[in-house]
């Protein structure tokens, strides 16, 4: 599994998606993802975080007795997201504003301390940053759906201020459908909920319907070679 | 009942079919709900008419989709329970009369598929579906939603007709002439937050008695509050409901606004004018009545009910919304699991805590 970089991959990008299948980090995935940028930026900030954690606690994995690896964990995450608030402080001053407490928050993103100890504690460097990375990704897929979601049914829009966060070139992913309203509902937590609560109905639909076609492909594949 | 079905249920007694179903407790009561709707249609035109239609149809065409997508095939027959179609009526009375179209469908897809299906369909639902279509409307559209209009009755020339109907039903476009009256209870609300006392604010057109009658904004179904009430005891007469839950609820709202009345007449609203207006009529007979999501013991019901009445009350009074009634009904329906964990009707030949009673020596021997 370990050597395995691209099921790797596919494990966070899809099977082990930290939010669509193991349900983690609820807490921003509620709290940010209210336009499809601040699910974007909020991705990118916790993806940055997990890569590098997942990497340095690789590293130190030999040297840290395992009573104390929690802390030192801890530690070690909340100096990176440390860095990462000043850093989007600085540089992205506009999209701070907005997502504020729960880039600090990130370091209780129990998605990261889970896949330190899930993974990174196990596995060699290398991997550990591949399996970080598919993670985040996976995360930041999710919550900049979800986010598109709630922002088209909410007020109308696709990645409003999204210049805010990757800079004026990109002013052209912004949209507005003109004369909605929006329903105000899908911005609140209520409407968090009900969108995730299909989009995991929907994951398992496909699931169910790729498994019984691969099963009908065996099945009509048994006979032919017999 | 065929033969096969009977085989394939454990039977421990031999027992007689009442004759009830689903689909005929439902029809009672959409009789029961009749006279305030057609009092309704008189009142308010057209377009309450296109949007109680459209209404229920969203909702049994939602109910048809989902099944289908789930892949199950007894649709004809769940449509034909009538528990849909109910949910839409229910929900259409709750509605500004003259709503535009899309929140029609809206609402019944929020009723059939977000509060009813996602649960597994009728009798699994936790919440009432119309009342949470009737909140998730307000909270996502508040504009359209607390848009209400003066009663135009079809025979008056100002009303619209079918043609102008349709019109201000399809294109949503707000109605300078008709839309300039606010509910009693939004009235109050704003004239107590600019400072003016109840004692003037409620001196002019908001006369309580004209609630009885329904001459007076609203929505579309529970303007007249004494057509509803006589629904509810309909219902009561027929044995769909039992008289616990309502008058809990009708106690629960007036007992709190009677103490707050005497105390303070220019901040509390009388009785009268709290169960008379709003949804209180339609909520404690209609509503709070549900099998499906109010508790099962009597007990249980009255203590429903009063909560339903009580945070109302208390909605109405301090909180940011002008009608609670929605609202206090979720809450409750969310607290019915707990109330019927903790009263428990007691088991045929068991005591209250569940021990098996002395058999007492026969006589005979």
């Amino acid at each position: 599994m370990s050597d395995n970089y691209g099921s790797i991959m596919k494990e966070g990008l899809w099977d082990q998606n930290v939010v669509f299948t193991q349900l983690l980090a609820m807490c921003p995935v509620m709290a940010v993802t209210t336009s499809g940028t601040n699910g974007l930026g909020m991705g990118m900030a916790t993806t940055a975080v997990l890569l590098v954690s997942n990497i340095l606690v690789s590293m130190i994995r030999h040297t840290v007795s395992s009573q104390v690896r929690i802390p030192v964990f801890v530690v070690l995450i909340a100096t990176l997201v440390t860095v990462v608030d000043m850093a989007m402080n600085a540089w992205m001053h506009e999209l701070y504003k907005v997502l504020g407490l729960f880039i600090a928050l990130i370091v209780v993103n129990c998605a990261i301390l889970g896949r330190a100890e899930a993974f990174a504690v196990k596995n060699g460097v290398m991997a550990s940053a591949v399996d970080g990375l598919a993670m985040g990704l996976g995360f930041t897929g999710a919550l900049t759906f979800i986010g598109l979601i709630r922002e088209f049914l909410g007020s109308g829009t696709l990645f409003a201020q999204a210049s805010n966060l990757l800079g004026p070139s990109f002013a052209f992913l912004e949209m507005k459908l003109p004369g909605y309203g929006g329903a105000l509902l899908m911005i609140l937590p209520p409407g968090g909920f009900a969108i995730l609560g299909f989009l995991l109905a929907g994951k398992r639909v496909m699931e169910q319907r790729i498994a019984a076609r691969a099963k009908d492909a065996a099945d009509g594949a048994a006979p032919a070679a017999a | 009942m065929n033969a096969t079905s009977l085989t394939a249920q454990p039977i421990a007694s031999p027992h007689a079919h009442g004759g009830n179903s689903v689909s005929r407790t439902m029809f009672r009561v959409q009789i029961a709900l009749v006279p305030a709707t057609l009092y309704g249609f008189w009142l308010f035109g057209w377009p309450s008419f296109f949007l109680w239609l459209l209404t229920i149809l969203s909702c049994l065409g939602f109910e048809a989709l989902a099944l289908k997508m789930m892949g199950i095939t007894r649709i004809r027959r769940t449509l034909l329970d009538g528990s849909a179609l109910l949910t839409g009526w229910l929900l259409a009375m709750t509605l500004p009369p003259w709503a535009p179209w899309w929140v029609a469908v809206v609402g019944g897809f929020i009723a059939i598929v977000v509060g009813k299906q996602v649960f597994g369909g009728v009798g699994q639902n936790v919440f009432n579906p119309a009342m949470v279509a009737r909140v998730a409307l307000l909270v996502s559209f508040p504009v359209p939603l607390t848009q209400w209009v003066y009663p135009l009755p079809l025979t008056s020339l100002a009303a619209p007709d079918f043609i102008d109907g349709l019109r201000i039903f399809l294109t949503s476009l707000p109605q300078p002439d008709a839309m300039a009256s606010a509910s009693l209870l939004g009235y109050t609300k704003t004239e107590l937050s600019r400072g003016i006392d109840l004692l003037q604010s409620l001196a002019g057109e908001h006369a309580p008695v004209l609630s009885w009658i329904g001459a007076r904004s609203g929505s579309f179904g529970e303007s007249a509050s004494l057509l509803i009430l006589g629904g509810g005891l309909y219902m009561l007469a027929c044995g769909i409901i039992t008289w616990h839950t309502p008058v809990a609820v009708l106690a629960g709202i007036a007992i709190p606004a009677a103490i707050g009345h005497a105390v303070d007449p220019t901040h509390y609203l009388s009785v009268s004018a709290h169960i008379l207006s709003g949804a209180v009529m339609l909520g404690a007979f209609f509503i709070a009545t549900d099998y499906v999501t109010s508790p099962n013991t009597t007990t249980g019901q009255i203590i429903f009910g009063i909560g339903i009445g009580f945070l109302t009350w208390v909605i109405r009074t301090w909180g940011g919304y002008p009608e609670g009634m929605a609202f206090a009904v979720l809450l409750m329906n969310a607290l019915t699991p707990v109330i019927d964990r903790f009263i428990k009707p007691r088991i045929l030949g068991r005591d209250r805590k569940g021990k098996p009673l002395d058999i007492p020596e026969s006589k005979g021997a």
